[in-house]
């Protein structure tokens, strides 16, 4: 009973957080507010460079880190030998979900901005946030790869079928399902991060969309910090309304995702 | 060095194979070891072509690592170590340049049905297409002369897209035999295949392996003595890592041993 009680109560600040979000952000919300700039220092309009912005950023993260996700997950559960540097990499990857963000966000900084020269830019903050996020993509890929029963490899490769054939035919259309909820687990993350692109990419105020993955661009979670904290004089809608539309935006994806798992554990073939 | 292993080892076979047939595996001095235990220990023999070659023994005797060093599947597994000669139509297997090439003439059934996660069809046509048949009509082809050599074909024929991993056991382990032998082997290894599998089912196997044996050599290994002697042209008895007796499975099996060990275990008194 007391169990059951506490585990109600987890339910508990979801609630809070969107029944307020939605009371107070619900009545911010137009399609104005979507489809417009930010207008009067910010204390009005709309946040659609925002918005572009943030699907800017998570697309460009999720073009690097999936496939280099995907790639080095493949190579650990298939390819390595159980060694001492293979051990040695695994650590790295528990120790880089570890990392605050903040720190990730500096080390963007020296890496991007500095040292490759990309400036501050929606590929310096992409590549920052793909770097943060790369450890869901492998640990969640070699999760679903290492699912795949050894026999299925076995008997393929007693077919005279190579790694890679084996890979290719068998275990990634198997693994596919749990590849996919941890893209998604990552983009609802990426959607969401704030420190790792303020100092990399995003724009304090920008009312133009970006044009190139080497212009600076507004973001969701950068500007709902902006408005809530740095701008005096902001109607108490309006960030509200921001966040309103940022958590409806992670919960979509959130729900695809046990959706799609839903869907594929269906058709789970064995 | 294995120029003269091969020189001697065709030397000494020649009388016995006149009468048999040609050799189509001749293991020589066969050691096998994980990380330093030993698995088997200086195994010697023959098998001829057309041949059902058996062999038996107690868990743990080196029964499925014998299986698993003729078709290099050490390849897979780093720990598992393989020293001596294996000869394949006389040539040794370490000196196939393709090694994928010499799997796909090896047929092997596991003791556990795997029924590949994909349709009945694409299970049986999966070697072929890793060799690169793609078109329909070969594959067709292909694919309902090996389920009906597998005695599965009339169970199968209207559901070629189901899936093949939920057949019944002892249809997924027909849709296994039909996969090896999509792949048109020389050589057919069985490994314990009737243990997941009901005696109906197991009499209808054996049924096939009777016929493939007129185009096939076999390789039969199994915990049941008694189908040893319903196939087995010959017999070898492998007990805690070595091969204790080879012999003809009539003789074997009517109290004709070398080695007491050999009577013991086929009339049931240890195993």
């Amino acid at each position: 009973m007391l169990f059951l009680i506490m585990t109600a109560l987890l339910i508990l600040p979801v609630l809070i957080i969107l029944a307020t979000l939605i009371y107070k952000g619900g009545p911010a919300i137009s399609w104005e507010f979507l489809f417009d700039d930010p207008r009067e220092g910010m204390t009005a309009g709309g946040i659609f460079p925002a918005l572009v912005g943030t699907i800017w950023l998570v697309a460009v993260a999720l073009l690097v880190s999936v496939p280099l996700g995907v790639a080095a997950a493949l190579y650990l559960s298939e390819f390595a030998p159980d060694n001492w540097f293979t051990r040695f990499i695994n650590l790295c990857i528990i120790n880089l979900a570890g990392v605050p963000s903040i720190v990730h966000a500096l080390f963007g900084v020296g890496a991007f901005v500095l040292f490759f020269g990309f400036g501050t830019s929606i590929l310096a903050a992409s590549l920052t946030l793909a770097i943060m996020t790369l450890p869901i993509v492998i640990v969640a890929t070699r999760e679903s790869l290492q699912a795949v029963p050894l026999a299925f490899r076995e008997a393929c490769w007693n077919m005279g079928a190579t790694r890679w054939q084996t890979i290719h035919r068998v275990v990634l259309p198997n693994a596919v399902s749990g590849i996919l909820t941890g893209v998604i687990l990552e983009v609802s993350r990426t959607t969401g991060e704030t420190a790792p692109i303020m100092f990399t990419g995003a724009a304090f105020f920008l009312p133009f969309l970006p044009t190139s993955v080497f212009d600076q661009t507004m973001a969701m979670s950068l500007h709902l910090f902006v408005i809530s904290t740095q701008v005096p004089g902001v109607p108490d809608h309006l960030p509200y309304g921001v966040a309103l539309v940022l958590i409806a935006m992670v919960l979509t994806m959130n729900a695809a995702s046990i959706g799609l798992r839903m869907y594929l554990r269906g058709k789970k073939k064995w | 060095m294995n120029d003269q292993g091969v020189a001697t080892i065709l030397e000494t076979s020649q009388p016995a194979t006149a009468a048999k047939g040609p050799v189509k595996l001749a293991v020589h001095n066969l050691s096998i070891s994980y990380g330093g235990t030993p698995a088997l220990v200086g195994v010697d023999l023959e098998i001829h072509e057309n041949e059902i070659f058996g062999i038996i023994g107690p868990a743990n005797s080196g029964k499925t690592s014998f299986l698993k060093a003729l078709n290099r599947m050490d390849m897979f597994n780093p720990a598992m170590q393989v020293a001596g000669d294996i000869l394949f139509n006389g040539t040794n297997i370490r000196q196939w340049r393709n090694v994928y090439a010499l799997r796909r003439r090896i047929g092997v059934v596991f003791p556990l049905p795997v029924g590949l996660p994909m349709t009945v069809y694409d299970n049986v046509a999966l070697a072929p297409r890793l060799s690169g048949v793609n078109r329909k009509a070969d594959l067709d082809d292909i694919v309902e002369r090996c389920l009906r050599r597998a005695a599965l074909w009339d169970e199968v024929k209207d559901r070629l897209d189901s899936l093949g991993s939920l057949l019944s056991g002892g249809q997924q382990q027909r849709l296994t035999i039909a996969r090896a032998l999509s792949q048109d082997p020389e050589l057919l290894m069985l490994d314990e295949f009737s243990i997941a599998v009901d005696p109906v089912t197991t009499m209808r196997i054996e049924d096939v392996l009777k016929e493939l044996r007129t185009e096939m050599t076999i390789i039969l290994v199994t915990n049941l003595t008694q189908q040893a002697r319903r196939l087995a042209d010959r017999t070898a008895f492998f007990l805690t890592g070595s091969c204790v007796e080879i012999g003809d499975t009539e003789a074997l099996f009517t109290g004709n041993v070398q080695d007491t060990r050999t009577a013991d275990y086929i009339a049931g008194r240890f195993g």
